[in-house]
């Protein structure tokens, strides 16, 4: 099993040296010289080389890469431009953030779409499967920061029941585990958890309705065992499809709070990355995105190796 | 492909009995009776139709002037004379605003999954057919795509090239064309190993031939049905690149943009606020049920 788990992290190292490139090439994606974004428009010529070579931007591509490469590696991500803080410290916390939400969100999407698939698929009357196939269309389909919008309107500003946007009450200073913060997150964590919702739900209808169709679930009624046996190892055998796409949506869900971070105006990634992007500040963008990108790598390996752990048929090849 | 006719072996001479064309069914014509066949998906067809007609022939509806601005007639409610719809923060009208705002948040959401769809059908099915290194090399590239999440390699894309219609257009793209390479390498690997492909190989068939011939015709359905999957997800993130001020810029009407400058009035008039996303809603939707429905007639797994 940890072989199986070393060998999958070493085939990560190629996808992580892309991943690299990729995130460096966003500094060069942008229009114009990256220097551009930091000096005014009218700054002279020698302040501008001077700030080129400080920063390295004089050197050719390669070479900046490595270099800027061999500094990341060091857990050093440079000095955001925007605050002048390391941009380590920043994602860091906002980091924190984000997962609290990710981490509320998937456990309510979760939880429910094993509930509602299962019911569906062992539903009898038509009418419970087909709602649960709404409910889950219904979060496939529906623009989730609209929904953000739509939930503040109705419980913020008509029934000011719960608070519209932040983490906390004015003077908090980050998150807490008290009756203020987790109303703040109320309202954030049902708009993050819809599209995991309706994936999932979609997904565990239609493994458990096959897993239930196959013929060890006749053997095992004729055998006489309580339906409630019987439900557990239908579970046990869908599991390894759900879990698969539980992992994808939940990585998604970290990646995706962008918009639902804005909306509530909620400090963590998303939001660091969008304001980043409005002050031209390239070094909290690269950061942000690679920290994310990383998790999203390492979450899926972990996925991956708790599937084969939970199904011993699949090849650990 | 041939359609199976039963042949009568007399002694050693083989008759084939030629089939009727009116009795084979082709697969298009059965996909056809299905999809006819299907009130949930023909009534969302119809309704997507609807959409987009009235968003090409928008200038030619009558509708009032969506760009003109009014600063006494400004968040005017619901049913409103003149203004059905009210008006926005600007004082524009949002009826007209909603259905000139289908051409851009129709036009985002349809093209990169299109153009994702020719790139990374075209990548697909080369990696798929060809094998190998070339295999290999294709689908590592797409790897590291994959260790993105999607909406943050949207966004940040868009946010290092800058907001802006052809920016969002090119990110969307390079976002789709992953999954849709995927999908495409995996269906042509399985027809890969199909007998009558061998048989065709054997026969003396170029490469060419048989991709177009034996290949297209069985991978083509399956990536379509996946690909319109896709172009709810498409429209959402586009008008979510917008809501963030990385898509359309303003003054323009696009579905996205207008649900983000209408949010400073959801204390004043909130179902004004949220009108443009009911718009987004419904054709995420429909688009949905449909590609539900294109599958089911198609019967392709999904």
């Amino acid at each position: 099993m940890l072989l199986y788990a070393l060998r999958r992290l070493i085939y990560l190292v190629p996808v992580a040296f892309g991943v690299s490139l990729l995130v460096f090439g966003l500094v060069h994606l942008a229009p114009g010289d990256p220097i551009s974004a930091i000096v005014p428009p009218d700054a002279p010529k020698e302040v501008v080389d001077k700030l080129k070579e400080y920063y390295g931007f004089d050197q050719p591509l390669p070479v900046q890469y490595l270099r800027w490469l061999g500094v990341t590696l060091t857990g050093d991500f440079g000095t955001s431009i925007g605050t002048g803080r390391p941009v380590a410290t920043e994602v860091a916390s906002a980091f924190g953030n984000t997962l609290i939400l990710a981490i509320a969100a998937t456990l309510l999407a979760f939880t429910l779409a094993v509930i509602l698939g299962t019911a569906a698929a062992y539903a009898k009357s038509r009418i419970v499967d087909r709602l649960v196939t709404l409910i889950s269309l219904v979060g496939v389909s529906v623009p989730h920061f609209w929904l953000a919008i739509v939930l503040v309107i109705i419980f913020a500003v008509e029934l000011g029941a719960l608070p519209p946007m932040g983490i906390g009450p004015e003077n908090s200073t980050g998150w807490r585990f008290d009756r203020a913060h987790l109303a703040h997150m109320v309202l954030p964590t049902i708009a993050l958890s819809v599209i995991p919702l309706g994936v999932v739900t979609r997904t565990v209808r239609s493994t458990v309705k096959e897993t239930l169709s196959m013929e060890f679930v006749t053997a095992l009624q004729a055998k006489g065992m309580r339906d409630r046996q019987i439900l557990f190892h239908v579970l046990k055998n869908a599991a390894p499809t759900c879990l698969a796409v539980m992992g994808l949506q939940a990585g998604n869900l970290i990646g995706g709070s962008i918009l639902i971070e804005t909306v509530f105006a909620w400090p963590g990634t998303g939001f660091l990355l969008n304001s980043a992007i409005f002050r031209r500040d390239l070094p909290i963008l690269q950061g942000t995105t690679l920290v994310l990108a990383g998790f999203f790598m390492l979450l899926n390996l972990t996925v991956d190796v708790i599937q084969t752990m939970v199904d011993p048929r699949i090849k650990r090849g | 492909m041939a359609v199976q006719s039963p042949s009568l072996d007399i002694g050693g001479a083989v008759l084939v009995k030629p089939t009727p064309s009116s009795a084979s069914r082709g697969y298009w014509q059965s996909v056809g009776r299905r999809l006819r066949r299907d009130p949930v998906t023909l009534i969302c067809a119809g309704l997507l139709v609807l959409i987009v007609l009235a968003s090409i022939a928008a200038p030619w509806l009558g509708l009032a002037d969506p760009y003109k601005t009014s600063m006494i007639r400004r968040l005017y409610p619901l049913g409103s004379p003149n203004h059905w719809l009210g008006t926005d923060e600007l004082g524009r009208d949002m009826f007209a605003r909603l259905i000139y705002g289908g051409r851009l948040s129709l036009f985002m959401g349809v093209t990169p999954v299109v153009c994702a769809l020719l790139i990374g059908g075209l990548l697909g099915i080369t990696a798929g057919f060809v094998g190998g290194k070339v295999n290999m090399a294709i689908m590592r590239v797409m790897d590291v795509f994959y260790a993105f999440p999607s909406v943050l390699l949207a966004i940040s894309l868009s946010g290092a090239m800058g907001a802006g219609t052809e920016n969002t257009l090119l990110s969307l793209t390079l976002v789709f064309i992953p999954p849709i390479c995927r999908v495409s390498e995996s269906v042509t690997t399985q027809v890969r190993g199909f007998d009558f492909v061998d048989a065709a190989k054997a026969s003396g068939a170029s490469a060419l031939t048989i991709v177009r011939v034996h290949v297209l015709g069985n991978v083509l359905g399956p990536i379509l049905v996946y690909a319109t999957s896709l172009i709810s997800v498409a429209i959402i993130l586009a008008a979510g690149l917008s809501f963030l001020g990385l898509g359309v810029k303003p003054p323009e009407p696009e579905w996205g943009l207008m649900l983000n400058t209408l949010r400073q009035a959801i204390y004043v008039n909130p179902v004004l606020a949220a009108l443009p996303g009911v718009m987004i809603f419904i054709t995420s939707i429909c688009f949905n049920l449909m590609s539900d429905g294109l599958r089911a007639a198609m019967d392709v797994k999904a």
